[in-house]
């Protein structure tokens, strides 16, 4: 590298990027990646927050849950039990529909409406993008997932006088996870189908089988002939077990929390696939032209 | 002492594969060699399908060379650190719609590391320089072609950069937004920045360009002052020795 180059570098980060000068050169390169991570999905955020359809779905969730929950369905009131179900399932499709939905759309829609151009024409790396739109829609699902089980916490708490606040952290918190995956999963699948709609199909129908077939997988296996046995036996350990994050039951039956370690170990496994996802789409990215 | 190029390119080499069975891999750039200094206005010439626009996309990162380099500043294009002094203006307005002027020139603002304090002032110089402050709270969606090309203009000025990459700037615009966008072109060049164009108005390259390259199929055809090749092809105007370079004949 000459002179000059050495000196314009040095340059760059006294002029454009004076703050974190204290810190070395790594550190530097990594708060400037969180801030661009966090400056993408910022935008990710706006664009949600500005959109009619989200709205539409989050209002509508939100009154389906007030109705069900004030309602005293054939003036029993033990039915608070099936109340509660129903609220949370219905949690549950709103909060997979806006995640797939949003996430699907993020790099396509950059891509098509040419945004990506002026951004990726920034010091910015095409991992940082990838990042910024899974941490923008994460964070926007998180925020809705809070309103709704709010919602819910202080409606079954006026009809059966329980305030499960640790058992209703721990869904929130799994089922925020869950997401995570399914969002890094969608970011990969953004990346590999050319539609949106198809990548919303594809991952819709993978998410939903794995929520209703992933545990009984092992089972199948076991009614097979070789090499199917081992197919289905090898699909069981590599698809991420989401089944294992919808723990409704717990705050339908009024159940207690679950111990905090193993809280923590699927807050991990979560990490981990989300983590392999993201790094699939990140390599994938990297290695397409934009034009 | 010599001066070293800002914008540099060696041998450059791109070729697309084509998708359809049995055709041949299509050659966008042929060995290109460029240089271009601090405080030119370049121009960079050609008729449709030359390689212009691909030759930028390599500038910017977004299409990776097939052979040979490009250097912005003395570093590879492929490192995000290149693109830390210069400013990019795409041919068409590629912007978040839904967004404010304000809130766009924010977030690119955070990307190139503009504490909140400097961006807040840059941003009030540039929407004034660009005659966009009065609309500065409305969403990108409700401005004209000419406003929005003007968003893209703020856009690429927003880290001061030493270096501006400007895509066709007037494409599409009226003559009032054409004037504007080549005022601005001459104020910057006026503060010593240096500026990367392509266009297919020769009268204004003539204008604004201390040098030209004129492209054809992918190949540099012709490089230097516009005096200098208007003098050396015989011609009198820069029209002229593009027709000729690019063996155009006219019809009789």
């Amino acid at each position: 590298m000459s002179a000059f180059t050495a000196k314009t570098i040095i340059d760059f980060r006294k002029d454009i990027a004076p703050i974190g000068s204290g810190l070395s050169g790594h550190a530097n390169a990594l708060s400037s990646a969180f801030k661009n991570i966090s400056a993408i999905g910022g935008v990710v955020i706006k664009e949600l927050l500005r959109r009619k359809d989200f709205y539409v779905l989050f209002v509508l969730t939100a009154l389906i849950t007030v109705a069900m929950g004030s309602v005293n369905f054939f003036n029993e009131a033990k039915i608070v039990r099936y109340v509660k179900e129903l609220c949370l399932l219905l949690i549950w499709i709103s909060s997979l529909v806006i995640s797939v939905t949003t996430a699907a759309r993020q790099i396509p829609f950059e891509r098509e409406n040419r945004t990506l151009f002026p951004l990726l024409a920034k010091p910015v790396t095409r991992a940082q993008v990838v990042l910024g739109k899974f941490w923008g829609c994460w964070l926007a699902t998180g925020l809705t997932l809070a309103v709704f089980y709010i919602f819910f916490l202080i409606l079954g708490a006026t009809r059966d006088g329980q305030w499960p606040i640790g058992p209703t952290f721990q869904a929130l918190t799994l089922h925020w996870a869950m997401l995570g995956v399914v969002i890094a999963m969608t970011v990969l699948g953004s990346l590999i189908f050319a539609a949106p709609s198809s990548n919303n199909t594809i991952t819709f129908v993978a998410v939903v089988g794995i929520l209703l077939l992933g545990r009984h997988l092992n089972k199948v296996a076991l009614q097979l002939d070789e090499p199917l046995q081992t197919l289905v036996y090898a699909l069981y350990y590599i698809i991420p077990h989401l089944e294992l994050y919808d723990v409704r039951d717990l705050l339908v039956h009024s159940w207690g929390a679950i111990p905090w370690l193993i809280w923590l170990a699927a807050l991990a496994y979560a990490i981990v696939y989300a983590g392999l996802f993201l790094l699939g789409a990140c390599a994938m990215f990297k290695r397409k032209s934009v034009n | 002492m010599t001066l070293e190029p800002i914008l540099k390119i060696e041998n450059l080499q791109v070729e697309y594969r084509s998708r359809e069975v049995g055709q041949q891999t299509r050659h966008a750039v042929r060995g290109l060699n460029l240089s271009v200094f601090p405080g030119e206005v370049f121009g960079f010439l050609g008729p449709n399908g030359a390689g212009k626009t691909t030759t930028m996309n390599v500038l910017l990162g977004f299409v990776p060379p097939t052979s040979g380099n490009a250097f912005l500043f003395g570093v590879n294009v492929r490192e995000p650190i290149a693109r830390q002094r210069i400013g990019y203006l795409p041919e068409m307005t590629y912007y978040y719609k839904f967004l404010t002027a304000e809130e766009i020139l924010h977030f690119y603002a955070k990307i190139f590391g503009l504490s909140r304090k400097v961006a807040n002032e840059r941003i009030d110089s540039i929407l004034k320089l660009v005659e966009l402050d009065h609309a500065r709270t409305r969403p990108i969606k409700t401005y004209s072609k000419g406003m929005q090309q003007r968003v893209g203009l703020a856009q690429a000025l927003i880290n001061n950069p030493d270096l501006l990459i400007l895509d066709e700037p007037t494409s599409g615009l009226d003559p009032i937004g054409r004037m504007k966008v080549r005022e601005i072109i001459q104020r910057l060049k006026n503060d010593g920045k240096t500026v990367f164009f392509s266009s297919h108005e020769l009268g204004e390259v003539e204008t604004v360009c201390d040098r030209v390259g004129i492209l054809g199929a992918g190949q540099l055809k012709a490089e230097g002052k516009v005096a200098e090749l208007v003098q050396s092809y015989q011609c009198s105007t820069l029209e002229q020795v593009f027709l000729k370079i690019l063996d155009f004949k006219l019809a009789a």
